[in-house]
């Protein structure tokens, strides 16, 4: 497997939704070529910083207005 | 959601108001047929990429994934630098955060919505293919597409920086 025929199967690979034959040739690419471990590994590390920034809590202002207008919006 | 898919209060406020009324309105005719949860995203993404469509700000569809690649040529590997081994600093981060966002809301809304039901709330293929209205193998492509250049965007700020 070369490193740009690597590129197209990674997110399959990352999900585990990669053909187990696949898995091992990419695996053994990357056992010889560091720079696509490396690439890999900051792959994974994007997915997981989106994953774990937690967002801001629902401020209670906002909270109170949505009820307002769910209130006045069901009136109507 | 809606503040990572508009990058903006007062719309992502807009969109969570209207995204309520219309549960509210269609809560009889939710039949089940996807969970709850599917179904309110569905309804949520759709009001967010409405609100983008009509503002006119959304990025170009054709993601230049190419610019976001690492160019190989025969017999030359590019350089790659690691990337901060702690996540849980990066996100500590208020810039690092920033960084996250800003990368985000570069993305166009479709390939956002994807990326943001799979990998940030965690949807399967197929619930966020439902949610969105979409192929499986459409949500593949954009979800392959999307982190790719997420990574290549957020790849010259991380490898600088030392934690």
């Amino acid at each position: 497997m070369k490193c740009k025929d690597m590129l197209d199967k990674l997110s399959e690979y990352l999900d585990g939704d990669l053909d187990p034959k696949l898995c091992q040739e990419l695996e053994r690419h990357m056992e010889d070529c560091n720079p696509c471990l490396v690439f890999v590994n900051s792959l994974k590390k994007t997915i997981t910083l989106y994953k774990y920034a937690s967002s801001e809590p629902l401020p209670k202002e906002v909270h109170l207005r949505l009820h307002d207008y769910l209130k006045k919006k069901c009136r109507d | 959601m809606a503040m990572r898919m508009l990058r903006n209060q007062e719309d992502a406020e807009d969109a969570l108001q209207e995204t309520f009324l219309q549960v509210y309105r269609g809560l009889r005719g939710f039949e089940g047929r996807s969970t709850f949860s599917t179904w309110l995203f569905r309804l949520a993404t759709n009001v967010c990429l409405m609100k983008i469509r009509q503002k006119g700000t959304e990025p170009a569809q054709l993601l230049p994934l190419e610019e976001y690649l690492p160019q190989h040529e025969e017999g030359v590997h590019p350089q790659i630098q690691e990337w901060p081994e702690k996540p849980e600093e990066v996100l500590l981060n208020k810039e690092s955060r920033e960084k996250m966002l800003e990368a985000l809301g570069k993305l166009p809304a479709d390939y956002r919505a994807v990326f943001i039901l799979r990998d940030v709330e965690g949807f399967s293929n197929a619930e966020a293919g439902e949610a969105l209205g979409i192929s499986v193998a459409a949500v593949k492509s954009r979800l392959h597409r999307a982190r790719l250049t997420l990574r290549g965007m957020l790849a010259g700020y991380f490898q600088r920086k030392e934690i």
